[in-house]
């Protein structure tokens, strides 16, 4: 087979919010501890899609099953790191970050940007869909573009008449116009708003020459990979993508509320993978799907409560599927804090892993440190 | 062209300067007001606040009660907006941006809202009360491990970050000085609050654990003795170089943006004479707050320093539903703005990391811009606003519409006197030339939602 002109490597990263049980997620079934730990959130056998004789998917994951047995994820086991931390919001930094030890300001993927493209010559080399920039996408000086929604992405988007807000636009490039003789502060603002204006005119572009017979669902998580899909195939030049899901921190009422996020995630990386396929678009894509931890191992009669050992998938036409490192034990000796899964892997290694062998980086100064990577990826 | 008020004394835009830095900004109904006192007796009114019997946490609770960050954010934004004691509510804020505390580790809110009420109550007051009251509160005893410092056993969190970023600043003591603060504050904790469910927050309560205080001998800068928390304290403020680190951060806060404070033991303060006198006056005062404050809103340097300050996500919000007179009554439907301000990058209650928010032009990015600009031209909207109204009608009256240069001068004096750049004033006269043949109120709503999406309009 003759291989068209190789495409840059796209990294896209989905982020799970609030703790995505990984062991109700991919469930170890024939373990009775789990059942008895899990009187509430349990999965039944019956119900478990399985895999092979241990594990198996819940039954919500179904369309990540399908992508599974077609040989296109990898699942990385009981990923974590020593002392996971439990709090949300510093877990979720030390993912961002990758350094669980002292507070840093520099995110992992905006390092990985910068070496993408030093000059930073490319405003959408980097593109966060969502409300919010995540601190993974932040450091000094490295250009990203945060997109809200792609359909009504663009300045002054609230100016509904098309005209008006084409004049107020033309004196918002008037006004950001570059210029140096002036202060720090100021030309910096000039220079930022030339930059935003740089982004949408190509942003702007996407929606209308993206046709496609894919349909999906009506969630946040299929809207964002939707944007995704679109905007890489306009061919911007994106490099990093990101993306969020929401509301999997299940203290509470966990069977309902997982069913549901499961069904739109899984639903939405099924259609995201098929839009790219339409579109010969997703030989260069890998989605990386993380969350900031795992959840306890007893459920509390309603939910579960923060833990450690949670999974992480990796996802792609590119990507050796199967499973990487081990299962977290399910033996109590070995619980971590007593209570929670161990984690078998370190989340450095996975990102290691992705930085050198996908979008050839070095890692080493990204993720401070040299850990051992796996190796997911179809040989070339 | 300005739109004064005839018997004026004092002019509307440095009122209005002295209103966005020393509070959230003010209508423009309450700057013709105030332009009829001196500037020192606006001054001297915004440093001793009176009881506001109109702000009332029980009719808060049904308007924006609930138990999320949200709940607590958008009450603080009301106080914000509504306070006439517009300086003690902006010394919480300075407090907070200080004494950054983040959300983020205790997950308790009412521990963390509760340190913003002990600054709102102590923020203008002596600055060893301040730091006592500090070391007394349970976010940060918790936030800084100080429950895990131990007879035997120090944590250093607390008393390193005392030091460090709190009062005196890098290079003015030595590692020996903050083993032993730190053993000083052995035992001082706080009790566990019983957990949130099923009956809601309880606060967490200081805890003096005297069998868990190191009481033996301590060298604190010169001092020996069995020092305790009280006592580091008290040497702490007298200390030249608390004063200058403290009247830096109000200058940082109020007047201009300094480097970040990591940098400050390299970097000389931008105007270091007005350092000076604001570091002798808290010092010769014996730590009244209120002396160096005086002082710097009197100052030329202070009064000159318009649009020098790139404004924080939480001072842009509030400064542009206060101008458009939102929220002046409790209502459903602030908390949508608590979340405003982060995507700006300002969560308000969770400061990132002790070292607090970078601010000056490390508070923008393409992203958070854009989230600025659209933010105030969408609140602008079609000028339906009362505080819009105001302006428009404010605008025509004096002659806005007689030409373009003056449809953008009143339209600038309308939003506080902003001083801008030629070519932000060369394209708003462009445009306001251009749009002749529209009808007078939208020409004068559309000129002042471009001058919000400015960029001098991002400094206050």
């Amino acid at each position: 087979m003759v291989t068209a002109t190789k495409k840059d490597p796209v990294l896209v990263v989905v982020q799970l919010t609030g703790g995505n049980d990984f062991m109700n997620t991919l469930i170890p079934y024939t373990e009775g501890l789990y059942h008895d730990s899990r009187p509430t959130v349990g999965i039944s056998e019956d119900r478990v899609l399985k895999m092979d004789g241990k594990l198996g998917f819940h039954p919500n994951a179904a369309p990540l099953k399908e992508m599974f047995d077609e040989g296109d994820v990898a699942i990385i086991q009981g990923i974590g790191y020593e002392n996971s931390n439990r709090s949300h919001f510093r877990a979720m930094d030390i993912m961002h970050t990758a350094e669980p030890l002292t507070i840093s300001t520099e995110g992992w993927l905006a390092l990985a940007i910068r070496e993408l493209d030093p000059a930073g010559k490319n405003v959408l080399t980097g593109v966060s869909f969502g409300r919010g920039l995540p601190r993974a996408m932040v450091a000094a000086g490295v250009r990203v573009t945060s997109v809200g929604d792609l359909d009504g992405y663009g300045l002054m988007t609230s100016v509904e008449a098309q005209e008006q807000r084409a004049d107020e636009l033309d004196v918002f490039r008037r006004m950001y116009t570059p210029m140096m003789d002036t202060t720090p502060a100021l030309s910096y603002l000039h220079q930022t708003g030339d930059d935003v204006l740089a982004g949408i005119d190509q942003l702007q572009t996407v929606p209308g020459n993206y046709t496609s017979t894919v349909e999906y669902g009506d969630n946040p998580i299929a809207k964002s990979l939707r944007d995704v899909a679109r905007t890489h195939i306009a061919g911007l030049g994106t490099r990093i993508f990101y993306a969020q899901h929401g509301g999997y921190d299940s203290h509470a009422l966990e069977t309902v509320n997982h069913e549901r996020l499961l069904t739109e995630l899984t639903g939405a990386l099924r259609d995201f993978m098929a839009d790219l396929r339409e579109h010969d678009a997703s030989q260069e894509v890998v989605v990386y799907v993380f969350t900031e931890f795992g959840r306890r191992v007893q459920d509390n009669g309603s939910g579960t409560d923060h833990g450690s050992g949670g999974g992480a998938f990796i996802i792609g036409d590119q990507v050796e599927g199967g499973l990487y490192a081990e299962y977290p034990s399910l033996d109590p000796t070995t619980f971590a804090n007593g209570e929670d899964l161990a984690h078998t892997i370190d989340f450095r290694s996975i990102y290691a892993t992705l930085l050198e062998q996908w979008l050839g980086v070095e890692s080493k100064e990204i993720v401070r440190g040299t850990y051992e990577q796996i190796q997911p990826f179809n040989a070339a | 062209m300005t739109m004064t008020d005839a018997g004026a004394s004092t002019d509307i835009g440095l009122l209005s300067h002295l209103y966005r830095r020393a509070g959230f900004g003010a209508t423009r109904e309450q700057l013709d007001e105030l332009s009829h006192q001196s500037y020192e007796d606006t001054v001297e009114f915004l440093l001793n606040p009176t009881p506001e019997v109109d702000l009332q946490n029980d009719v808060f609770a049904r308007y924006f009660g609930g138990e999320g960050p949200d709940s607590y954010v958008s009450i603080w934004m009301y106080r914000m907006l509504n306070t006439r004691c517009q300086l003690q509510e902006k010394m919480a804020l300075f407090w907070h941006h200080v004494f950054a505390t983040g959300l983020v580790k205790n997950e308790h809110i009412l521990s963390s809202a509760n340190q913003i009420d002990m600054f709102r109550a102590n923020g203008m007051s002596n600055l060893k009360d301040i730091l006592l009251d500090l070391s007394h509160d349970p976010a940060m005893l918790f936030w800084l491990d100080n429950n895990e410092n131990h007879n035997g056993e120090p944590n250093e969190n607390y008393g390193r970050e005392l030091l460090e970023l709190f009062s005196m600043g890098v290079g003015n003591y030595s590692e020996l000085d903050i083993k032993d603060a730190s053993r000083a504050f052995t035992g001082w904790t706080f009790s566990q609050p019983p957990p949130l469910y099923p009956h809601g927050y309880y606060p967490a309560l200081f805890k003096f654990d005297a069998d868990d205080h190191d009481s033996g001998e301590k060298t604190f800068l010169g001092h020996t003795g069995n020092l305790d928390g009280g006592d580091i304290v008290n040497i702490i403020v007298q200390q030249q170089a608390t004063a200058k680190f403290i009247t830096r951060h109000m200058y940082n806060f109020f007047v201009a943006d300094e480097p970040q404070v990591p940098s400050w033991n390299d970097l000389e303060p931008l105007d270091p004479q007005l350092i000076n006198e604001m570091s002798s006056a808290l010092l010769d005062s014996g730590g009244d707050i209120k002396a160096p404050l005086r002082l710097m809103f009197n100052s030329d340097s202070f009064k000159t320093a318009r649009f020098k300050k790139v404004k924080s996500p939480i001072e842009f919000v509030v400064g542009v539903l206060k101008m458009v007179g939102e929220f002046t009554e409790p209502r459903p439907g602030l908390m949508a703005y608590s979340t405003a301000t982060v995507t700006m990058g300002q969560k308000l209650l969770d400061p990132p990391t002790v070292e607090g928010w970078h601010t000056g032009k490390e508070w923008i990015d393409g992203g958070n811009l854009t989230e600025r600009v659209n933010f105030a031209v969408e609140e602008i909207g079609d000028g339906d606003s009362p505080g819009m109204q105001h302006l428009i009608t404010l605008m025509i009256d004096s002659g806005a519409l007689d030409s373009p240069e003056s449809l953008v001068e009143s339209g600038l004096d309308a939003m506080g006197q902003l001083e801008v750049d030629d070519s932000t004033r060369d394209a708003l006269v462009k445009f306001a030339g251009d749009s002749e043949g529209d009808a007078a109120p939208a020409r004068a709503v559309r000129i002042l939602r471009l001058i919000a999406a400015a960029p001098e309009f991002q400094f206050a």
